[in-house]
């Protein structure tokens, strides 16, 4: 299990780089949060309290960056992410966590869905070249290059505004206590179709270019040409062969690229107003809400980290060569 | 030992000289390499539609109709002979908007993509030359980057400047997205590093950063050019984003711009959709015509993925059907 | 070297001995075969009009330098190149087990995949790459089994396969390990049990043992020779080593930019090359048996089938070239003393051409 020893002492460095970089970037950019805040409570917040919130934001002046370092390690460490400026004084921790769930349940679900079904076209296309399957390359160009937050307009104003087939935001019927009702649950595959939908559309283009050039790529590989030579069925020639070991790079690339798609379709929750993390940081962002920003860009970061070590855990499933004793 | 040589048909005919039926020459025609990407359909595609928007980048200021940020009474108006892509909802003119805007964002794509690439190559061909604890500290960087979510990174450093205009957030996409460039052309130093040419000049006594400049570098020319085309249409769809969710200065105007005050003033539900149509599509188009190029390298370097569809025509009407494991039997009648 | 392998002369009488069916009775049959690569308007023709026939029983030996088209001769009669190939003319004409004659480049898909591995058999040239990398040996091995035996169980299947791996000399447990868990003269081994799983008529070799060191090379090819014996196949190997193919072939063919230019009995063709090439490529190796003599070696490099002059593809590097040569094409066919199961595509055995022929070559 060398290769997963290897994987997880990775994450934890690139978990320790995401906190530290957490930890700087507030600190080393010009600017100063607290001031902001107080200029924008205008004489709500006594200056008595302005001590005290520099304290809380980690931005004491009187302590040197090094303890400031180590007592933020401490507070993360008991789940203190510090406070929110604009829900003052909901602890950050406590918003973050009740938007990742949401996030969870549509980028997660619509990455996985876009992935599978990105596999399985590319699959497709790369081993019948030449015929028509090969104009769908194009269409998934174009695709690939739309912003996806753009998407999610266009699809708001086909699907939602014109044709009121689906809500343009949010992520229930305000109207339900959410519990796990039939009438909760439906409602938010309701309001989460066109959000995942969008999702979907913008993020499959990447997955089957990227499986058809590896299908092409292993197509001549030589024991695809001896599973034609044994009499297989095309059906497992393709799929037992040839795809089988295209999809390894493909869940490579998978867990490489995750960051960057999760980047983008985070996006898709502030065009539909959904309430996950990706809104949250957008509300964040336009409040000037600093702690909450970096709590939600934490909070990403550790989620898409996450992400990468099942997508490591497959890829071992997959691989046989990885799981060599050494 | 049993020997029968069975002799075919048309082998056993007499050895009379073949001159009678001359073979025809085949035409020794071969192209040079670097005429093929000019060549690729794909590539040139690409190429001219960058060449347009660079135009418009350049010349954009000049030949707009209005002030794009000029206010008039005409609001929130269709498209029309006075305004072709209509008016948003303080009277301004869309065209001039997208004209003006094109400058920003080809400026943002073009200097992240050259600060990520630089940054992407030192790291990159570094690890890959150096190897040793080096290359692992190195690679490891390189992968922490590639593994943080940019988009989010990006978004919490450009809102926490003071000020986030179109150079300062080129730079914070260059700073932060050189990593998948870094990665691919560690790979390929590597690969570089063992082949007879390098050993050959480094066994010659070459010094090391010569080796790198004149042995190395000038064949990594295509992967820093793919790397390139991919950081450019990164930074732009970054700073789209990035001024669509309103951290850049909202005077400042590229195409997110224009999204940002579509999306803040309802556009989608007043059905205006002249004022973020246009838009997104520029973006769509230069993200197609930067893929296209992207497209055109990676066929150049991998022959492997020129799609047979190039003349999907004329297979069709030969009777070609190309697959693995079932070779094609097409017997024409040579005349 | 070559102790363990016994001689042709040697095995030709176990043979007679051994088993009764060996007559002249072609088992494949390759006539006027074309290939080229390109489906543009341009394409390089790698195989021109190769006709070429494997008796039942036999060795036959196909030898030339890299890129004469030995291996697409192969792969293209099995239709298993990979595009661009194009088989653009020929018949492959496989003789069944009850005697029924089938042209491989005009049966269905399914017959097609029905016949592969049943009556012809690969193995390939990279024991590295022909595995499946994902696929334990032992699912690789059944899944070919399976494919023309449905109606067998899958543990019959696989009690068929540590057969396989025991008459290659491979301990059964190793059904369990994936191909990279082996060496490489193990893969390759692997390889020639899992063509063997099906007892084919035909057993194509494309340089089955270049990776391989040379110890390594005789054991398997002994090995085969062995396996060969005792259960009856054909074979057809393909190599540059001609030294090999002396010593197990009972024909030889010797290509050359994309045509066969000589062939005849093994013995023949080693010691009375008939083609100036197949004299030269003799040339290149040391002899097994007999007086050491000097290597000589070809001069120039193999020829580019892009663009082949118009006469002889050889005549360029040829030392008895004259202007016909250049000029005209030669035709495979008798050799000037007209000897039984010889031909030669040279323009040397034509006397209406040429008086005499080189001394080297005639003897």
């Amino acid at each position: 299990m060398k290769f997963l020893a290897r994987r997880l002492a990775f994450y934890a460095l690139t978990a320790w780089a995401a906190i530290t970089m957490n930890f700087f970037v507030p600190r080393l950019l010009p600017g100063d949060p607290v001031t902001a805040l107080i200029g924008r409570m205008q004489g709500r917040i006594d200056s008595n309290a302005e001590h005290s919130l520099r304290v809380l934001f980690g931005l004491d002046e009187n302590t040197s960056m090094w303890e400031q370092y180590v007592q933020y390690w401490g507070l993360l460490l008991k789940g203190d992410l510090g406070l929110s400026f604009t829900h003052f004084p909901t602890p950050v921790a406590q918003i973050v966590t009740q938007s990742l769930p949401w996030t969870v349940g549509l980028v997660g679900v619509a990455t996985i869905i876009a992935f599978v079904v990105g596999t399985l076209i590319g699959t497709a296309i790369g081993w019948r070249r030449g015929t028509w399957a090969d104009s769908l390359l194009p269409v998934s160009t174009f695709f690939s290059a739309v912003p996806y937050f753009w998407l999610g307009l266009i699809t708001i104003t086909v699907f939602a505004v014109n044709l009121r087939w689906f809500p343009s935001n949010g992520s229930y019927d305000r109207g339900l206590l959410p519990g796990l009702t039939w009438e909760f649950v439906s409602s938010v595959g309701y309001y989460g179709f066109l959000p995942a939908l969008t999702v979907v559309l913008s993020s499959v283009a990447g997955w089957i270019l990227g499986m058809r050039n590896m299908m092409v790529t292993v197509s001549s590989e030589d024991y695809v040409t001896v599973a034609h030579a044994k009499g297989l069925p095309s059906r497992q020639v393709v799929l037992g062969y040839a795809a089988r070991n295209a999809v390894l790079p493909q869940v490579s690339s998978f867990a490489l690229s995750l960051g960057f798609v999760v980047g983008g379709t985070l996006i898709m929750e502030m065009v539909f107003s959904y309430q996950g993390i990706g809104y949250t940081l957008y509300q964040a962002v336009s409040t000037h809400d600093y702690p909450l920003m970096q709590g939600c860009f934490l909070v990403i970061t550790l989620s898409v980290l996450v992400a990468n070590m099942v997508a490591d855990f497959v890829y071992v499933a997959l691989d046989p060569r990885t799981r060599q004793e050494s | 030992m049993t020997t029968s040589t069975t002799l075919s048909a048309a082998s056993a005919a007499s050895v009379a000289p073949a001159a009678t039926d001359p073979v025809p020459v085949v035409p020794a025609r071969r192209r040079a390499p670097r005429l093929l990407f000019v060549r690729n359909a794909k590539a040139l595609t690409g190429l001219a539609l960058l060449g347009l928007f660079a135009l418009l980048a350049i010349v954009g200021p000049w030949i707009t109709p209005y002030d794009p940020s000029q206010v008039s009474a005409d609001l929130l108006q269709a498209p029309s002979p006075a305004h072709w892509l209509g008016t948003d909802h303080t009277g301004r003119d869309i065209l001039s908007q997208i004209i003006v805007g094109t400058r920003g964002v080809m400026v943002v794509g073009l200097v992240a993509g050259v600060s990520a690439t630089v940054v992407g190559v030192i790291v990159g061909v570094t690890a890959g030359f150096i190897g040793g604890i080096g290359d692992e500290t190195l690679s490891a960087l390189s992968n922490v980057f590639l593994v943080i979510p940019q988009l989010p990174l990006i978004i919490i450093i450009a809102a926490q400047l003071p000020s986030a205009g179109g150079l300062t957030v080129a730079l914070v996409i260059g700073a932060t997205g050189w990593a998948w460039g870094a990665r691919v052309l560690r790979a390929q130093t590597l690969s570089l590093r063992r082949r007879d040419f390098v050993e050959a000049a480094r066994a010659n006594g070459e010094r090391t950063w010569r080796l790198v400049l004149a042995e190395v570098l000038p064949n990594l020319t295509a992967v820093i050019a793919s790397g390139f085309v991919g950081t450019v249409t990164f930074a732009v769809l970054s700073q789209v984003t990035l001024s669509f969710i309103g951290i850049t200065p909202v005077s400042e105007w590229n195409w997110g711009t224009i999204l940002f005050w579509a999306q803040n003033n309802l556009a989608l539900q007043r059905g205006a959709w002249w004022w973020f149509v246009p838009a997104g599509a520029c973006i769509a188009l230069l993200g197609m015509a930067l893929t296209l190029v992207n497209f055109g390298i990676d066929e150049f370097v991998n022959p492997r993925l020129r799609s047979t569809g190039l003349h999907a025509r004329s297979l069709r009407r030969r009777g070609i059907r190309p697959r693995v494991g079932f070779t094609p039997v097409v017997r024409e009648e040579k005349s | 070297m070559s102790a363990s392998i016994t001689t042709t002369a040697e095995r030709g009488a176990v043979r007679e001995g051994g088993r009764p069916s060996s007559g002249g009775e072609p088992v494949l049959e390759i006539r006027d075969l074309s290939v080229d690569y390109g489906y543009g308007d341009d394409p390089t023709h790698v195989l021109r009009k190769v006709s070429l026939t494997l008796n039942r029983g036999e060795v036959l030996g196909l030898a030339g330098e890299s890129g004469c088209g030995k291996s697409t001769l192969a792969y293209a009669a099995t239709r298993l190149l990979a595009p661009p190939g194009l088989i653009t003319s020929g018949e492959v004409w496989l003789t069944g087990r009850d005697g029924t004659r089938a042209d491989l480049l005009r049966l269905s898909d399914r017959e097609l995949r029905s016949t592969r591995w049943q009556d012809i058999a690969i193995v390939f040239q990279g024991a590295m790459s022909s595995l499946n990398p994902v696929y334990r040996i032992g699912r690789q091995i059944v899944d070919g089994i399976l494919a023309h035996r449905p109606g067998l169980s899958r543990s019959a299947a696989a009690e068929r396969a540590a057969e396989l791996l025991e008459l290659v000399g491979i301990p059964a447990d190793r059904l369990r390990s994936y191909p990279h868990q082996l060496s490489g003269g193990m893969r390759q081994r692997v390889m020639i049990a899992m063509a063997l799983a099906l007892e084919p008529q035909v057993l194509i070799m494309d340089e089955p043992t270049t990776a391989l060191d040379v110890v390594m090379q005789r054991q398997i090819l002994e090995q085969v020779m062995e396996l060969r014996d005792r259960l009856g196949f054909s074979v057809v190997l393909i190599t540059h080593d001609v030294s090999l193919l002396v010593e197990v072939a009972d024909r030889i063919a010797i290509m050359y930019a994309g045509e066969i230019v000589e062939q005849a009995d093994a013995g023949d063709v080693y010691r009375r090359p008939r083609h100036p090439y197949a004299h030269g490529l003799l040339g290149s190796f040391p002899p097994l048996h007999g007086p050491r003599r000097e290597l000589s070696g070809i001069p120039g490099s193999p020829p580019d089938l892009s663009r082949l002059p118009q006469g002889c593809p050889f005549a360029p590097r040829c030392p008895h070239a004259t202007d016909v040569c250049r000029e005209a094409r030669p035709v495979l066919g008798t050799t000037r003393s007209a000897e039984h199961g010889r031909l030669v595509s040279c323009h040397l055995h034509d006397p209406e051409l040429r008086d005499v022929l080189p001394a080297e070559l005639a003897r």
